[in-house]
């Protein structure tokens, strides 16, 4: 059994102890909104939070996860009041919505290093998260957003 | 978004019937326990509980149907968006794609299919609940309103649709309500927020990857490495005896293996040992294709366009321009795998699956299943991108075939391996341009000579047995200046592997070439692009309103130093488009290469349902057609495809995206389709724009392929 801290519950799971986090997430725990694209830390689409840093959950054996605390998009708040969830909504950002939880992840990673990222910042943040539907420019103006409500703005 | 075709006038389900008739309209209410239903037509359910459920029957992926379809019957209806609960509707000749003639997403057609039989559903279903209502109060029905759902008589009493609904299932169906003026429109036109967004902020939405049914198994699948191929023998001793691992299926895509994890499935799909057999294709290369297609263009094509006498227009003229063009094969890329979930049981099963084309995934599944396609459901989830990809169902049967091997429900997945090296790509071509002018510099001939494998043939045989392929030169047959001998052929031309619709299908293709070439043109005469253009076009006033609004409101021919400029327009599903890219030219380590910094894209579709959606569009097809110019191709050898992750067929990231500035004309005219046009322009605008800063013609794609500097 391998022991996993997840969205703040203390889970147990019976799984090849390479299995990536990706698919204990989603095959074993049910945490479906984190998404597989790629396999190969290409996409972003498999983005969640390990102790608070973006990682790509398909490329991590979850043996190697311990107690870090780890957040899927299921965790991120309980009602989609995060301030990258509120943003993405005022934005209406999704479109087909599957590359979203990832993009979402490594957003409201960066505002938690870079309250208030400048352009080059929000690149270098969301450059590993492709969405083919090309919603690039709302989440880029999502993000500022969401650091204005983050800093306390309505 | 999406493709296929916007079947035109002249193609086939008798052309562009709207339907007037309401199908399926079903008078005793349908009861659930106590709760009852009034069914007045095939998408509305409302419920004696005040419940309204609207039947989407068009694909979300991404378009936004989700929420302008249920818009088109919220307006009529009289209720808020979020008074209603939508699903997606089961495969049904109710639900018939009017201007495509089968249950099909694509062709940018959702919007102007159901503008007006589901505004009709909407205002249909609201006369008999009023008119239910009108009855109980001995009122004349005219005298009552409608507010969010709430009835109101002149006296000022009120019912919900919930309390009349049982008595509004009663009442004879009319066929013929009228619809409101645009005036009078209260929601359509007026942005509304999408009703997908909430889930798909917090991870709940389901996608067809994402479905789970109790006993599910999972399933990885060994696909012929080359095109075409199929398994010779295998061994499957290691795959079996690996944790986990409950079956392996020889299925009609390859061999599967069935596992209680996809992770176990995919270890145990590795440690197979199999024999291929390559088949046809065994020595095919993309280099071949390209010759093959040189050669084919030898022929004379089917016509597509024959106005004057170009030929003799060339053969007589003071100056005649010639260039030859190609395109190579492209991936869809959804971001999302294909997929598929398949409940196979001895008495019917359940097929849940991210399909662009439900009755073609409903005859596939059931043909698998061996079972009576009348106990087949098909179970449509949120697309994680379509763009025509999924108007193949290539990935259905073999889910189905496991599921009912193993008697379980199985859940099939593709990696991203599978899915980038077993498409329909899209077509290569090998086109042929030709414009003559007379003494004076007048373009007096146009011929473009097109050369390609047809997606019809294999998708709609019955289309192009009658007619050249529709799909492959919709953006050559409607070449839009008046220039009086127009001369368009195609030749078809196989190439040995499935081609398929990819967003904007022949418009992308054709627009490279015909608006690269009128560049040409204007600079063979020493025109300005603009102005050529503009002379061409006096006969259209909805393409001169774009043209010039975006040459304003880019300052086209004055960009800031160090950046330039390249113009493009095209009309494509009713909607009438210009753009101007902006780019530069790359310094550093990355010279050779451009950045295009900005699109600007003017737009007239006529009149918008959900605007915020109509610009989410024009956004989403630059940078799905941006892709293409800059990066896209997939490369054949021994019949495989090299191209295999991201890493290799690469696709526009945050650091690529261009500014995109859109300007959409309120045009008072029909609704035209808005999901994929854009995508077709972005390729001449930033080639044209390379013209103008390097003096390079870029006839071939993708860009990645030229040093520019």
């Amino acid at each position: 059994m391998t022991k996993l801290n997840v969205n703040g519950n203390a889970v147990e799971v019976d799984v090849d102890p390479e299995t990536p986090l990706l698919w204990v997430l989603r095959d074993t725990l049910g945490l479906t909104g984190t998404k597989f694209g790629c396999g190969m830390a290409l996409c972003g689409a498999c983005t969640v939070h390990l102790e608070g840093q973006p990682v790509r959950s398909c490329q991590i054996p979850v043996s190697s996860v311990g107690d870090k605390p780890v957040t899927t998009i299921e965790g991120l708040s309980k009602d989609r009041s995060h301030p990258v969830q509120k943003a993405w909504i005022e934005h209406d950002v999704p479109q087909c919505g599957y590359c979203q939880s990832g993009q979402i992840m490594s957003a409201s990673a960066l505002l938690e290093a870079k309250p208030r990222p400048s352009d080059a910042d929000i690149d270098a943040a969301m450059a590993g998260n492709i969405c083919r539907c090309g919603t690039y420019q709302r989440i880029r103006s999502a993000i500022r957003r969401a650091a204005e409500i983050k800093a306390g703005a309505a | 978004m999406s493709a296929i075709p916007s079947f035109t006038r002249r193609t086939f389900v008798g052309g562009l019937v709207i339907a007037v008739a309401l199908p399926a309209c079903k008078q005793s209410p349908k009861s659930s326990g106590e709760l009852k239903f009034f069914e007045p037509n095939a998408w509305l359910h409302i419920g004696t509980d005040n419940s309204i459920t609207f039947l989407c029957d068009r694909a979300e992926m991404g378009q936004g149907v989700y929420t302008s379809l249920t818009m088109l019957v919220a307006e009529e209806l009289g209720v808020s968006l979020d008074r209603i609960k939508v699903e997606f509707a089961p495969p049904g000749d109710e639900f018939i794609n009017n201007l495509i003639g089968g249950q099909i997403t694509g062709g940018s057609t959702s919007v102007r299919d159901g503008w007006e039989k589901l505004r009709k559903a909407g205002a249909t279903a609201r006369h008999l609940l009023v008119s239910a209502a009108a009855d109980e109060w001995g009122v004349d029905a005219r005298s009552c309103k409608v507010s969010n759902g709430v009835i109101l008589s002149p006296q000022f009493k009120k019912l919900t649709f919930g309390e009349v609904a049982e008595a509004a299932a009663k009442l004879p169906v009319p066929r013929d309500v009228p619809l409101k003026p645009a005036a009078q429109f209260t929601m359509i036109g007026k942005p509304q927020r999408r009703k997908d967004t909430p889930s798909k902020v917090d991870g709940s939405a389901v996608f067809g990857i994402d479905v789970k049914l109790p006993g599910m198994l999972y399933a990885a699948l060994a696909q012929p490495p080359a095109l075409g191929g199929s398994v010779k023998t295998f061994n499957d001793e290691k795959a079996r005896a690996m944790p986990g691992v409950v079956g392996v299926v020889l299925t009609s895509s390859g061999v599967a293996v069935a596992a209680d994890s996809w992770w176990r499935a995919l270890k145990a799909r590795d440690a197979l040992t199999i024999e291929w057999d390559a088949g046809p294709n065994g020595a095919l290369t993309d280099a071949k294709i390209a010759q093959v297609l040189r050669k084919g263009a030898a022929g004379p094509g089917r016509v597509a366009r024959n106005d004057g006498d170009a030929a003799a227009a060339i053969r007589n003229a003071a100056r005649v321009v010639r260039a030859d063009y190609e395109l190579p094969l492209l991936a869809h890329a959804t971001l999302e795998p294909q997929n598929c979930t398949a409940d196979v049981r001895a008495d019917g099963a359940d097929i849940y699956v991210p399909t662009q084309v439900q009755q073609i995934a409903h005859a596939t599944a059931a043909k698998a299943s061996g079972l009576d396609p009348k106990v087949v459901k098909i179970h449509t989830t949120f697309l994680g991108g379509g763009f025509g990809r999924r108007l193949e169902v290539d990935f259905i049967p073999a889910a189905v075939e496991v599921s009912r091997a193993l008697k379980k429900p199985v859940k099939l997945v593709w990696t991203r391996e599978d899915d980038m090296t077993h498409d329909a790509y899209r077509p290569p071509a090998f086109d042929q341009a030709t414009g003559a002018f007379d003494a004076k510099g007048n373009l007096i001939a146009w011929n473009l000579h097109l050369t390609g494998p047809s997606i019809t043939a294999r998708m709609f045989p019955s289309v192009t047995e009658k007619m050249v392929d529709p799909f492959a030169v919709e953006a050559a047959a409607n070449y839009p200046y008046d220039v009086p001998n127009v001369h368009v052929d195609f030749q078809q031309q196989e190439i040995g592997i499935d081609v398929g619709y990819w967003r904007s299908v022949s418009h992308a293709l054709n627009c490279f070439v015909a608006e690269s070439f009128m560049d040409e043109l204007a600079v063979a005469t020493k025109k300005n692009s603009y102005e050529f253009r503009k002379a061409l076009l006096q006969k259209h006033p909805r393409f001169l309103k774009v043209l010039d609004l975006v040459v304003k409101e880019s300052r086209f021919g004055y960009p800031q130093r160090g950046y330039f400029h390249g113009l493009a327009v095209m009309e494509g599903y009713g909607t009438y488009m210009a753009q101007v890219a902006e780019i530069a030219l790359a310094t550093g380590p990355d010279a050779g290469k451009i950045k295009v910094r900005r699109v600007y894209c003017a737009a007239d579709c006529g009149q918008q349902v959900n605007p915020d959606t109509v610009i989410a569009q024009i956004e989403s097809s630059v940078i799905f057609g941006l892709s293409a110019l800059m990066w896209g191709e997939i490369n054949i050898q021994n019949g495989r495809v090299k191209q295999t992750n991201f890493d290799d067929y690469r696709v526009a990231r945050m650091t690529d995206a261009p500014r995109i500035d859109s300007y959409v004309i309120e045009s008072g005219e029909a609704p035209g389709g808005i999901g994929e046009p854009a995508t077709a322009l972005v390729a001449p605008a930033v080639c044209n724009a390379i013209y103008t800063a390097t003096g390079r013609r870029i006839r071939s794609l993708p860009l990645s392929r030229h040093r520019l500097a």
